[in-house]
């Protein structure tokens, strides 16, 4: 089945689809449609919607609900998400599984409405207080965007870890064809969760805590937890390459931005411009690996942001000075277009 | 062959507590675990504990428990019993985590009514973080951030969140109590016991305020911090049941 859908209805629905149990969240445009869905969908199957007092009631109760085994999301956007991050950085001390969407729009302070991508920063290096890491996956169109939502919870589920699904102004309000599953599943995860806040019938008592007050005991959290994320840097690395192999210039680009860079791609190979893609699809962990593949003197990388520079970081790191990388990027409401990145190429 | 009538209660672990001499906080604990026992619900209940020098209160029970971050108790709270609703869920919160950093959740969960059990300490101070104002701190009264005492004129009256809460339409029971005698302690257990039968019965937010002694934030010996809080505290706080 096909319907016609906004990105943000197809992050919700993909959300009913992939088991969520519970959302709380707090209006804030622009990804008002999310909990608008919500509050229909997930009382018509016997789920838990909660339009909160805050942004910091709505993570808190995400923590809470996971907590208690739910399949537990909230979403936002910039200045909202930002409000989240003090609850962020307890769910993933206590290692609680939770999905948490940001449509991003312009900042800083207040911004505006218009679709950006300046809080990449924010969501692969931290945002919160302490040493940890969110999973990070960015869809680029609505299709995906209802797809990456199962592969959220998943992730969510099996490393015990905040998942950021970080999708920007432009995918949430994006009307698209969107094909549906038929069926909604058993909203059961994946994964057992012995851990879980049930009451303490026929085991040991459960304590969800990020709190480590006797000498060496944080240290030891904080080494479990770096391992994880080793782990998840071997494991979880996704990306989509176009024409890597002949390409002699490389755009990398992630989200709304990426389906721009695929316009002025295609334009440029019609043109016989040896240009090549790389959408990182997680964001953190960052595709070093194919970076690794393809940088080489004979290549130049080109960074394009909804944004002043902040992924450009991640592609030098990986590129490691095997190449030049160059940079374009624009933000507050100012999209770089397919003409931008083609004039942007001429000039490389 | 002795009949055992006094023991400690299944629900509290068999060992020292950080607190203070003379802290009201292992009392509180300890009618909590009684209260537990005593209603069956040691394998249903879920304890929510604060950020303040209840912290590890978790480590003093012996149910399930879930930290919260400061003030933040009370969405966890309501998230745990709308995924669990079979299972009892209960608060155990200061004044600096229920009426200052956590004013909002606060409000708003008793305002939707959710089906929980609160316990409010009141010790009219910030005892974790070292002796500073709290909200309900009482005018004149000297902390580490009002040397001088508590001044209207620059940080305004003590807060009395009972009488707040109590008018609110899904607020279902409200009670203040003291510690500050042995009977007073008696009638602290009842409030309790009452307001988890009001969550098992599906009645609805029931909370109990309690004043409890800090004697070394205080600067008074144990026994003149229980005639503080019967002689002094009691008339900003009066005791009684607000619904």
């Amino acid at each position: 089945m096909k319907r016609l859908m906004s990105g943000n209805e197809a992050m919700a629905e993909g959300a009913i689809q992939a088991g969520c149990t519970f959302y709380a969240g707090y209006p804030i445009t622009p990804q008002n449609e999310i909990p608008a869905y919500m509050s229909v969908r997930m009382p018509e199957i016997g789920r838990e919607f909660i339009q909160a007092e805050s942004e910091l009631a709505a993570i808190n109760m995400v923590y809470g609900a996971a907590a208690a085994g739910a399949r537990a999301m909230t979403s936002s956007s910039s200045p909202g998400f930002s409000l989240k991050q003090e609850g962020i950085s307890y769910i993933a001390g206590a290692e609680l599984p939770a999905v948490l969407i940001n449509v991003m729009r312009g900042g800083p302070g207040l911004g505006n409405i218009a679709p950006a991508q300046s809080d990449y920063f924010q969501a692969v290096k931290g945002g919160g207080h302490g040493d940890y890491h969110c999973i990070v996956l960015a869809p680029s169109v609505a299709q995906e965007a209802y797809e990456t939502m199962g592969l959220a919870f998943d992730l969510a589920d099996i490393y015990r870890n905040p998942v950021i699904v970080l999708a920007d102004g432009m995918l949430g309000q994006v009307m698209e064809p969107v094909q549906l599953k038929s069926q909604i599943p058993n909203p059961k995860s994946k994964v057992n969760k012995p851990w879980t806040l049930t009451g303490c019938a026929g085991r040991e008592p459960n304590i969800v805590k990020s709190f480590f007050l006797k000498e060496g005991e944080l240290e030891k959290a904080n080494i479990i937890l770096q391992k994880k994320y080793r782990l998840i840097q071997q494991k979880e690395q996704r990306w989509e390459g176009s024409f890597l192999d002949d390409a002699k210039i490389i755009l990398v680009a992630y989200g709304t931005m990426a389906r721009i860079a695929k316009a002025a791609l295609h334009s440029l190979r019609a043109d016989g411009k040896k240009v090549g893609l790389i959408r990182p699809i997680t964001l953190w962990p960052f595709p070093q690996k194919v970076f690794a593949h393809t940088a080489s003197a004979k290549k130049k990388f080109l960074a394009i942001e909804m944004s002043y520079g902040q992924m450009v970081e991640d592609v030098r790191l990986a590129v490691n000075g095997k190449s030049v990388v160059e940079f374009l990027g624009r933000s507050g409401g100012g999209i770089p277009t397919e003409k931008d990145i083609i004039n942007k190429i001429k000039k490389l | 062959m002795m009949e055992k009538v006094f023991s400690r209660p299944r629900s509290l672990r068999d060992i020292p507590t950080h607190y203070c001499p003379g802290c009201g906080h292992g009392i509180v604990h300890r009618l909590i675990a009684e209260v537990v026992d005593e209603l069956g619900i040691r394998e249903k209940v879920i304890g929510v504990a604060p950020v303040g020098c209840a912290v590890v209160a978790y480590d003093y029970w012996d149910f399930d428990c879930s930290e919260a971050a400061h003030g933040r108790a009370l969405a966890v709270a309501t998230a745990i019993k709308r995924v669990r609703p079979q299972n009892i869920v209960f608060t155990y919160q200061g004044d600096g985590d229920l009426a200052a950093i956590g004013t909002g959740e606060t409000i708003h969960a008793a305002n939707r009514g959710e089906n929980l059990t609160v316990i409010f300490i009141n010790n009219a101070i910030y005892g974790m973080t070292g002796g500073q104002m709290a909200p309900t701190t009482l005018l004149g009264q000297k902390t580490v951030t009002t040397q001088k005492g508590r001044d209207a004129k620059c940080q305004g009256y003590p807060l009395n969140v009972s009488e707040m809460l109590a008018p609110l339409s899904g607020v279902k029971y409200v009670q203040r109590c003291s510690l500050s005698s042995a009977q007073e302690v008696l009638k602290t257990k009842k409030a309790i016991v009452q307001a988890f039968r009001n969550q098992i019965d599906n009645i609805g937010f029931s909370l109990v305020e309690i004043l409890s002694p800090c004697p070394t934030y205080w600067s008074m010996s144990p026994r003149q911090s229980l005639d503080w809080i019967r002689d002094v505290m009691a008339k900003e706080f009066p005791l009684g049941r607000l619904k």
